[in-house]
């Protein structure tokens, strides 16, 4: 056997056994959580088992963040069940407009590199960006792993994907997954883990490496670790983490599949309706007419995002035709933006603002479009009847940039004409 | 296993890849309704308006690739078994909602489909790994499931699972 890819390390380390890819294992957890759409079903399980304490190393937690604040009585009452239960069993509540969960759990500081994170959630594949798994499952799974501490793993196989080369001006992760998604399909990844490499990923922040690996699952992969390095150790540094080292792949480590991307080839993108694998570049969309232009999401919210859209933003009023909806990430991306300025260029160039958490990415509530509304968005999904409408709604995925700069013109456009 | 025989009627979609979560259960049920009888009258509403009138407790769903992709919500197989599915037959299968399905006790088998017509009878026999087009026409093979699927379907799922054995019991040599 060869050396070891992060996944087999970490699941090894967590398991106490030596294991390789396609290996079942029974692992500890480190950390879990579920979000406002799937407690109930969690605590409901929970309860029926017993449950009192959370046995996962550092704890678990709650956050109300997909219907937040709440829209209606029905949802209040879930967000009711869900504080009682984290009373009840301490469990950290992240409670309405602290953020979405994605962006507040990384930001508690209560995971690190090396861990085993799962999640009630399908984008909490997203911490892989700070060098560790972390994995979403449905919420018996969940349950399971808060109950016992442990859960069953199969050791997947790795992909790894070494982006050279740098990415051009005003494009950037966001452009980089999706070329990947659309070369790899919408299963192109079922069970994988996905590790980032290469010159390009180097200069890529953390906010744009959570950017990418939120997105492995939209090819169905199950982790997306990042490796170590000086970005990581910054960032963790700036939530008061002292961190000098992580976990790294072996220089022996046995990968099933190698793929090549070379970042100066890379154009802005948009995955076309209704799949997230139906990628083409902006370049090919020019001129849709766009009604809903929003920025946000778990891929999409944080800081340097906002910043770049205010970037382009600046001095200038959007389409009077769109309507453009902002949800920063988490209140504290929201006060970093306020400070910066970034966010009073935003709403000057008439953004809608609400509240730090999911917005209207699932269709819940803050921004469902109407019948026939073509809608660009920074999110990670795109499917019919995602925003809450199925009544011929069309929604394009972009980054930041190609989002505002289709607001501004009432129609697609390619950011680097501006 | 507890039956290894079951048989129904197939029911097919356009789309026939990559039917996701959302159109299972779109996202706008998920928190209205928490009754998994009542969520079952909306199950794949967005692509086929009919089907909860349609389908028989028994019967299967017939899929290409990547079944069930998208969101975590277990909301989706449950409600699919509250609406009366048996089982259900695909080429592939998105990975949380694999787990899903056997966390609640809802076998999915793994094999050729494009043969199975929509509305056909099957019957599935899941201790031989084998699909049988009762009208006539093909079957197909598939591989026995891995043993921890047997298992968690064995216990009828994966809370249950724990309950019986007060944590994971997967070391078993056979079911
Ligand atoms: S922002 Fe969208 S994709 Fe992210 S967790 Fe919320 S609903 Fe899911």
């Amino acid at each position: 056997m060869g050396g070891k890819t992060i996944a087999e390390k970490v699941l090894s380390d967590r398991s106490t056994s030596d294991c390789h890819a396609g290996d079942i294992v029974v692992a500890a957890v480190d950390y879990c959580m579920a979000q406002d759409g799937t407690s109930k079903l969690m605590i409901e399980e929970l309860e029926n088992l017993g449950f009192e304490r959370a046995r996962t190393k550092s704890g678990m937690a709650v956050v109300l963040d997909h219907s937040a604040p709440s829209p209606s009585a029905e949802v209040s009452r879930i967000h009711g069940e869900i504080r009682r239960f984290s009373k009840e069993c301490e469990v950290e509540l992240h409670d309405v407009g602290e953020g979405v969960c994605h962006q507040v759990i990384p930001e508690s500081g209560k995971i690190r590199p090396g861990d085993l994170v799962v999640g009630a959630d399908s984008h909490t594949c997203t911490y892989g960006a700070l060098n560790l798994c972390s994995t979403g499952l449905g919420s018996a799974d969940v349950a399971a792993a808060a109950f016992t501490g442990k859960l069953w793993f199969r050791v997947p196989e790795t992909y790894r994907v070494n982006i050279s080369g740098s990415v051009g001006e005003r494009t950037g992760p966001k452009d980089l997954i999706l070329t990947l998604i659309g070369m790899m399909g919408a299963d192109g990844a079922t069970y994988k883990s996905i590790e980032f490499v290469g010159d390009a990923i180097r200069t890529i922040g953390m906010d744009g490496r959570m950017t990418m690996a939120n997105m492995v699952v939209e090819m169905g992969a199950k982790f997306g670790p990042f490796q170590f390095d000086d970005v990581t150790a910054d960032w963790y540094d700036s939530i008061g983490m002292k961190i000098d080292n992580g976990v790294e792949s072996d220089a022996d480590a046995v990968y099933e599949r190698e793929v090549d991307i070379d970042a100066s080839d890379v154009v802005p993108k948009v995955a076309a309706p209704h799949r997230v694998d139906n990628v083409r570049d902006v370049a090919d969309c020019e001129g849709i007419e766009v009604n809903q232009a929003f920025l946000g999401t778990c891929t999409n919210g944080r800081l340097s995002d906002l910043m770049s859209a205010a970037k382009i933003l600046k001095g200038k009023r959007v389409h009077e035709n769109v309507r453009f909806i902002v949800a920063p990430a988490s209140r504290r991306i929201l006060a970093e933006a306020v400070r910066s300025g970034a966010f009073g260029t935003l709403i000057e160039s008439g953004a809608i603002v609400v509240a730090p958490g999911c917005g209207p990415c699932v269709g819940t509530h803050a921004g469902v479009p109407s019948d026939g509304d073509n809608v660009i968005s920074t999110a990670n999904r795109n499917f019919m009847g995602r925003m809450g409408n199925n009544s011929n709604v069309s929604i394009y995925l972009a980054s930041p940039e190609t989002v505002v700069a289709s607001a501004l013109n009432g129609h697609i456009t390619d950011p680097r004409g501006l | 296993m507890a039956s290894t025989r079951l048989e129904g009627r197939a029911h097919r979609f356009e789309p026939n890849d990559d039917i996701n979560t959302d159109y299972i259960i779109s996202g706008r049920y998920k928190f209205k309704i928490g009754d998994m009888q009542e969520l079952a009258k909306h199950v794949m509403e967005d692509i086929d308006p009919d089907f909860a009138q349609k389908v028989d407790s028994g019967d299967f769903i017939v899929a290409g690739r990547n079944f069930g992709c998208g969101s975590s919500r277990e909301q989706a197989p449950r409600a699919l078994k509250a609406a009366g599915v048996a089982a259900i037959i695909a080429r592939s299968y998105a990975r949380i909602f694999y787990r899903n399905s056997f966390n609640i006790g809802l076998p999915l088998i793994t094999c050729e489909t494009d043969w199975i017509e929509d509305g056909e009878r099957l019957a599935i026999d899941l201790g031989n790994g084998k699909v049988i087009g009762l009208d006539g026409g093909g079957n197909a093979e598939f591989s026995p499931l891995p043993l921890t699927m047997r298992i968690l379907l064995e216990d009828g799922g994966l809370i249950p699972h724990i309950k019986k054995h007060g944590g994971f019991s997967l070391e078993r040599g056979e079911v």
